[in-house]
């Protein structure tokens, strides 16, 4: 039966994801914009809280550690609303307060997506509870993850790990890294597996923090790896390379995150549009659904364009994670879900500061800040070109040879 | 097609568009400051020479005697978040698939030409039954409860094979809802059988006026009271068929109380039709209806002539519409496809480069989303909810989108887009309509 509306079980937690984004983000969301590098220990609690939240729940966090299929899902057998579609609802009520400080959530990390996707039972027990961060791009390899040159030794017991890693998100905050690399340099993308490292590991050298245009409350940390050894036990998933499923293995974690940061990008657009619908009303500027959108002022018009936009966001993004708690293959919808809502968040953020003018730009406003915050979410977990790629790929029934 | 060809309708608009570039050349006019008047006199000569009356209909009576209106009632709200199509659902759209693709898609390049659509074609779609989806039981409709997402579920499926045939069949049945949802016991007693017995009528919910920026909250079509009669007059623009409409339901501005909707009988005095040709839609065969004080009964008007009714037709109409767009926009999707995967250039097929392949992704992209946010919109209705932002929102998205995506899927087949051997330049001019059309469709 069709229905496109959240279901009733979830509302308690997008309501107290709301509550936490604003008595809690937003209030200190300017503070960690402006004091770049200094850690938000205000999240520190609330991180308990919402470990709490996990804990007391059968549907998932609100964090990004939530997603994991075969989770504990109800419905009937042929549907399924579970963790992932909880997860994105809890994020977007997160981002619509403050993405920079949502990424920089104690224990939400990238790097926990990639461990509940695809640890098995013994490495959950291990690494479960702690904060990790995910380590793939490389100054020479972007969205070209295929062409890392980090590799890993087996020596013994232990994998033996070598290469620079840049563009960590919360890489010096959290308590893990899951670091790619490269069992064999000439087999290609199947050599190509993830390894748990933990941070205060002797060969895991902290370069620098970066500064950037916006997200400023997480810290973005690039690293050296230097002989860093890690028990063979720390690879996640099979440590064998497997020409034939390729690239698959290491790339399924993002089948998962892809909705996650396609709901960070459709929290961020609302935030701008509930404010500049806001400063729009005090200019006496309402938003008319009835009316045709280009019989009202040309404010209105761009307006209801951009919340089309974001509309078509936001249930693209619900879809692909209603898929993944269906079990159903979504890596089309996934990045389907990814393009769009990157795309229409920097639009909109963009087209919400135009609208209100100085009161947008300037910085007693967020929305100048949303603008900046926007930018990341059609870059990271896969840039706009590259899902267009995928999807294309898809579409088009093409490999990545014959599509480069 | 050459000149000798063209129907009676188009030579004259032929006629009339080469007399009024000549004239527009000339400063004369403006100094006289007659351009105005004798562009409209222009407009009027050539179209008069062509209006008729509308057609003779059938006598509509009524076969039962209703206490009360029937209505579908609204559905129970969803527990869960949910994208399968329930199993009466899959039957309707299976169907119609399977009838646009053998049947609405290899007839519709002729329909196109010769603008009009076979009555096989129509009865055919009368026989699947789609048109009474909004008929309540009591009165032989098939749903027991609001079918909006059914609605949308065929109007995409048969506008897959082919929007303006999809219009042209499914304009009786917006009729059909509209006295089902908001008609009296009376109206619908007289008018509903005749939509689920054999011989559908042809049938018009007029809202659209021929003018820019038009608005359907605020009508240039009046109704004005004379005792207990009401007078109509105006124009409506961009109605399926009209030279065969049985019934009309139509939109008018009440004085001193808003728009509102009115049955007409075809017949009427002061009731003319003449064609209005489009840039698609044409098996629709588009017609301007005209009203010159036009009377009818006190019982005319829809219902109660509630504000609400009017208001949640026109955003009713707005998914229906929106619902078109998405079957045409994945039809593009289907035809770009295989086309630029088996067309080489540069000694390899066009699709492996990346400026074709991104094309495609975003014609996909889109389509999703238009059709996620039509079904969002049709689903709140059926279940009783508020749905004027989504519609509105399905709304821009598929007449912004909608038209991206047929301008691409031309641009994707390069000069071959541009010529009639292939569907796209017809989706190109049909995907403008849905930014256009008010009314007419109703979910």
């Amino acid at each position: 039966m069709i229905n496109l509306e959240i279901p009733k079980k979830f509302k308690p937690l997008a309501s107290q994801a709301n509550q936490v984004a604003s008595e809690v983000f937003r209030p200190i969301s300017r503070k960690y914009d402006e004091a770049e590098h200094s850690y938000p220990k205000e999240l520190d609690m609330l991180a308990s809280l919402i470990d709490g939240m996990n804990e007391g729940s059968d549907i998932g966090g609100a964090g990004a550690a939530g997603v994991r299929r075969s989770s504990n899902d109800d419905g009937d057998e042929s549907n399924r609303n579970g963790s992932n579609l909880s997860t994105v609802l809890g994020i977007i009520e997160l981002c619509w307060g403050d993405v920079g400080l949502l990424l920089s959530m104690p224990r939400q990390g990238l790097g926990n997506s990639a461990i509940a996707s695809v640890a098995s039972e013994e490495q959950l027990e291990r690494y479960g509870g702690k904060w990790a961060a995910m380590a793939i791009t490389e100054p020479e390899a972007g969205s070209d993850s295929a062409s890392i040159r980090t590799t890993a030794e087996l020596d013994g017991d232990e994998y033996v790990l070598n290469g620079e890693k840049i563009f960590v998100t919360s890489g010096d905050r959290a308590e893990l890294i899951v670091v790619w690399a490269t069992l064999d340099r000439s087999k290609g993308r199947a050599a190509i597996k993830s390894f748990i490292v933990e941070r205060d590991n002797p060969g895991l050298k902290l370069d620098r923090l970066e500064h950037k245009l916006g997200i400023r409350a997480s810290d973005t940390a690039n690293f050296t790896l230097q002989d860093c050894r890690v028990p063979k036990e720390a690879l996640l998933g099979s440590p064998e390379i497997d020409v034939k499923q390729g690239f698959g293995g290491a790339m399924q974690t993002f089948d998962n995150t892809r909705p996650l940061v396609a709901a960070m990008a459709v929290g961020v657009a609302r935030a701008s549009l509930e404010r500049a619908r806001e400063l729009l009303a005090e200019a006496g500027v309402e938003i008319d659904y009835t009316a045709p959108a280009l019989s009202q002022p040309a404010a209105v018009a761009r307006f209801l364009e951009m919340e089309a936009d974001y509309e078509a966001a936001r249930l693209l993004t619900l879809h692909a994670a209603w898929m993944a708690d269906n079990s159903k293959p979504n890596s089309l919808q996934a990045s389907m879900a990814k393009a769009k809502a990157g795309r229409t968040c920097v639009d909109v953020a963009l087209g919400c500061v135009e609208l209100c003018g100085a009161a947008g730009y300037g910085e007693d406003e967020l929305l100048e800040k949303w603008a900046r915050d926007a930018k990341i979410l059609d870059i990271f977990e896969g840039t706009q070109q590259i899902q267009l790629l995928i999807v294309a790929r898809q579409l088009l029934g093409k490999s990545s040879t014959e599509l480069r | 097609m050459n000149g000798n060809d063209k129907g009676v309708a188009e030579r004259s608009m032929g006629l009339g568009l080469r007399a009024l570039n000549w004239l527009a050349g000339k400063d004369l006019l403006d100094r006289i400051r007659a351009r105005k008047q004798v562009e409209r006199a222009l407009f009027r000569t050539t179209k008069n020479g062509f209006r008729t009356a509308t057609a003779a209909g059938r006598t509509f009576k009524a076969a039962q005697k209703l206490t009360r209106p029937a209505r579908q009632p609204a559905g129970k709200p969803r527990a869960l978040f949910d994208l399968t199509p329930d199993d009466e659902q899959q039957m309707f759209q299976e169907a119609v698939r399977d009838f646009a693709k053998a049947k609405v898609r290899p007839a519709a390049q002729q329909a196109d030409e010769e603008r009009a659509t076979p009555a096989e074609l129509l009865a055919q779609v009368d026989e699947l039954g789609v048109n009474t989806l909004g008929v309540p039981e009591e009165l032989g409709g098939v749903m027991h409860e609001q079918a909006a997402t059914t609605s949308v579920l065929v109007a995409e499926a048969l506008a897959h094979g082919d929007m303006g045939l999809a219009y042209a069949a499914l304009a009786p049945g917006a009729v059909a809802t509209a006295i089902g949802h908001w008609g009296s016991a009376e109206q619908e007693a007289a008018y509903l059988p005749a939509f689920s017995g054999e011989d559908v009528p042809a049938a018009a919910l007029a809202l659209l006026e021929p003018r820019p920026l038009f608005d359907p909250l605020k009508l240039e079509t009046k109704a004005r009271r004379d005792g207990e009669d009401w007078v109509l007059d105006g124009a409506k623009s961009l109605v399926a068929r009209a030279k065969d409409c049985e019934l009309f339901v139509v939109a008018a501005e009440v004085e001193d109380r808003g728009p509102a909707l009115f049955v007409i009988e075809s017949g009427a005095d002061g009731l003319e039709v003449e064609p209005e040709p489009a840039m698609g839609l044409r098996p629709a065969a588009t017609g301007r209806l005209l009203l010159e004080s036009v009377r009818l009964p006190a019982g005319a008007l829809l219902g109660d002539g509630e504000r609400e009714a009017y208001v949640e037709c026109v955003q009713g109409a707005r998914i229906a519409w929106s619902a078109l767009a998405v079957g045409t926009s994945q039809a593009v999707l289907d035809y770009v496809i295989p086309y630029v995967n088996e067309r080489t250039a540069f000694g390899e097929p066009v699709s492996n480069r990346q400026a074709v392949a991104f094309g495609v992704a975003d014609i996909g992209i889109e389509t999703d989303g238009m059709r996620l946010a039509t079904y969002r919109a049709a689903s709140r209705a059926d279940q009783g909810q508020e749905f004027g932002r989504e519609a509105a929102l399905a709304r821009r998205l598929c007449a912004a989108k909608g038209m991206k995506i047929g301008s691409e899927g031309v641009q994707l087949l390069g000069g071959h887009g541009f010529v009639k051997e292939h569907p796209v330049e017809r989706w190109y001019r049909d995907l403008r309509a849905a930014g256009v059309m008010e009314g007419a469709l109703l979910v």
